[in-house]
């Protein structure tokens, strides 16, 4: 399936969870916050949650600033 | 109607200016330097590169260096030229891409171009400035626009220098992912300027003037201007007319970052030369007088500069350089089997400039913006 | 003998947290993560801002800004930097609280990249829906005296005036304004951008601001810990002066190696 991350199109094979996706490219879970859909997604549930055709995700984490 | 720019030359008494730097004394040097930074002008700019200066040279580096510091931070950009094509209609003779000269043309394929983008970001790269020479049929805005579709989601950070464009065309392109137009007028001489630009769209000096406030209201979010000194003899006139496009940009484009670039000519397959180039200690000088007139500019030095001279100058002032540069199409994958725009004397790798920068105490910013999580 | 902390008599409360230090410190600007970790380390702060970015997920980047921070010592303080209006601002908030991070937010919406001069209309409008999703805010304004009375009748948790522009180093070229806010506020007033030195932190302590944030002044600095503990130092004595009744405030250009080494011979 399709999803877009960070404005980039990703494939994705069907009923992948968000951990998933995060840790195939080597991102752990709880270095990064995710907004699903335009809904910041509470980190506990962003193993579980199962994407589907076309879901948005943004995939944030916190860097240096003033 | 807010003015144009070429309103704003029209008027510019640039001659006084130059005489200025010519004539002024220690006293008018030291007016400019104490000045508070944002409030310097252009006077004040001709005071900063005068020979009187010159001779404080490394009191206008102290404070060159500081003023930069504070406003960026200990810290360099790295961008990468990507030449998608030396296809070209007009004859600059000052340009290795001029129309009718021997050369291999090469225009790259979406595959080609990907391959250019894919071995920069493994080098770290995030930031690519794509190049084409100007034929209208071979690299027009919609090549443009599908190179662009085609690397945005790849490459956080494109700008283009390129011909120039209307309003609405530049519009498509901030659309198709760009986000940074790089436009150099080469000289502001009108006479000096058609004396070198023979044929093709980019004779008209006044449609390219006005091409970064074109691109400005298309919602461009950098700006870029500079001229090739040396291709106006004195080349101080042109340095001056930089000056006065950068305030007049920053001031009419707040919400955009004001770039500037002081290439110098460097000899090319046309054989171009000037009879007094820009010497290293001219454009050091160059460099901090820009700096003090414009605290947040980032100043741009290219890889035709000597590594050296290069490393000295970015504690002086300048904020974004390249490294690793190919200087024509398809050269970081197939290097020197197409013709180069022009010599690149900074030979080493990204890896290698990275490492220089970070010896002299600076942190490396590959990629310094991304589109906020707008809507 | 560095100068002791006063810990019990004197403590800054925010959001209904006490916190014994009154600097707190911005993390942009470092030359590196090491750095960094050292001058908070060396300025005692209890309260560091971050920044909010997306992640590129190509390349698992360089270390997590967070392995330099001991968030069981340091209350994380994310910014919305990079917002424009009122709607990114909420938006980063929002992540940030998803981060599990406490829901405190410095709320900074900045159009202008030059100046970094906030936007006092989506800042309230901003504000004003913050509070409502239970954030504690602390908002980063010019120094208007109205404004931050709105923004305390909003519900904010402070309010943050700017001394002068970020990263201009000037100090308090908004003393008259910062004295009329202090003396109006009935919550803390932090002093926030343009603390260029120690003097200045010093002053605006003196003035009665409640604490200050300093960022460019010690991340730029030649020895940025030493820098962080003389901010210390300077936030403590000008507190202690205020306390203690009032006192009534130039950059020197700093000696190094010659700058135009490289062209010697050219």
């Amino acid at each position: 399936m399709n999803i877009t991350a960070n404005g980039k199109p990703r494939a994705l094979p069907t009923g992948a969870t968000i951990g998933d996706f995060l840790r195939e490219l080597g991102w752990q879970p709880e270095w990064v916050v995710v907004e699903y859909n335009g809904e910041p997604l509470e980190r506990s549930l962003i193993p579980d949650v199962h994407l589907s055709e076309g879901d948005r995700l943004e995939v944030v984490r916190a860097v240096s600033g003033g | 109607m807010t003015s144009s720019f070429g309103d704003v030359l029209a008027a510019f008494p640039i001659a006084d200016f130059v005489e200025h730097a010519g004539s002024s004394g220690d006293a008018d040097v030291s007016r400019a330097l104490a000045k508070d930074h944002g409030s310097r002008d252009v006077r004040d700019f001709a005071a900063l590169m005068s020979d009187a200066a010159s001779r404080r040279l490394e009191g206008l580096a102290r404070a060159s260096h500081e003023l930069t510091t504070k406003r960026f931070g200990k810290t360099v950009h790295m961008y990468a030229p990507v030449y998608l094509s030396n296809e070209c209609l007009t004859t600059c003779t000052y340009c290795g891409f001029a129309k009718g000269l021997p050369i291999v043309r090469k225009t790259l394929s979406n595959e080609e171009s990907l391959d250019e983008a894919r071995y920069l970001l493994a080098r770290g790269f995030r930031s690519i400035l794509l190049l084409t020479g100007e034929h209208q049929k071979l690299t027009g805005v919609d090549f443009l626009e599908e190179k662009l579709r085609l690397l945005a989601p790849v490459v956080p950070n494109l700008a283009i220098e390129v011909q120039v464009w209307d309003e609405d065309e530049y519009r498509r392109l901030r659309a198709a992912g760009c986000d940074g137009v790089v436009v150099y007028q080469e000289t502001y001489d009108r006479d000096t300027y058609a004396k070198f630009h023979l044929a093709g769209k980019k004779r008209d000096y006044d449609w390219r003037l006005h091409a970064p406030e074109r691109a400005g209201r298309a919602g461009m979010r950098r700006l870029g201007i500079g001229a090739l000194l040396g291709l106006h003899e004195p080349w101080l006139q042109d340095a001056v007319a930089v000056a006065a496009h950068a305030l007049f940009l920053t001031k009419t484009f707040w919400r955009s970052e004001i770039s500037i670039s002081l290439p110098r000519i460097r000899p090319s397959a046309s054989g171009y030369s000037p009879q007094h180039p820009v010497t290293d200690r001219e454009l050091a000088q160059a460099v901090c007088a820009f700096r003090l007139l414009l605290p947040d500019a980032a100043i741009v030095m290219s890889s035709r500069e000597e590594a050296s001279f290069r490393d000295g100058l970015i504690r002086l002032g300048v904020t974004h350089t390249s490294a690793g540069s190919h200087a024509e199409p398809g050269g970081y994958i197939h290097p020197k089997e197409a013709e180069e725009q022009f010599e690149v004397n900074d030979l080493r790798s990204p890896e290698e400039v990275a490492e220089a920068i970070r010896d002299m105490g600076y942190d490396v910013v590959w990629k310094d913006w991304a589109e906020p999580l707008r809507a | 003998m560095a100068i002791q902390i006063e810990t019990t008599t004197d403590p800054l409360v925010i959001g209904g947290r006490t916190f014994a230090s009154r600097l707190l410190i911005g993390t942009g600007k470092f030359s590196s993560g090491e750095s960094m970790r050292d001058a908070i380390d060396a300025s005692r702060t209890e309260i560091v801002t971050v920044a909010l970015r997306r992640v590129d997920l190509d390349s698992t980047g360089g270390p997590d800004i967070l392995a330099f921070i001991d968030t069981s010592k340091i209350q994380l303080l994310p910014n919305t930097s990079g917002a424009a209006d009122a709607h990114e601002a909420i938006r980063l908030a929002r992540l940030a609280r998803a981060m599990g991070l406490p829901a405190w937010v410095k709320l900074e919406v900045t159009p202008d990249p030059r100046y970094l001069i906030p936007d006092s209309v989506e800042t309230l409008k901003a504000a004003e829906q913050l509070v409502a999703d239970g954030f504690v805010v602390l908002p980063y304004i010019n120094a208007d005296p109205v404004l931050a009375k709105r923004l305390e009748e909003a519900g904010c948790a402070t309010v943050m005036p700017l001394g002068s522009w970020i990263g201009s180093n000037q100090g308090l070229r908004t003393r008259d304004a910062i004295r009329i806010i202090v003396e109006q506020a009935t919550v803390p007033v932090v002093v926030d951008a343009g603390l260029g030195a120690p003097s200045h932190a010093a002053f605006a302590m003196e003035l009665g601001a409640d604490a200050v944030l300093v960022n460019t002044a010690i991340a730029v600095a030649a020895d940025p810990a030493e820098m962080a503990r003389a901010f210390k130092e300077a936030t403590i004595a000008g507190r202690r002066g205020y306390l203690a009744g009032l006192a009534p405030a130039r950059e020197s250009a700093e000696a190094s190696s010659p700058l135009t080494g490289f062209l010697d011979g050219r």
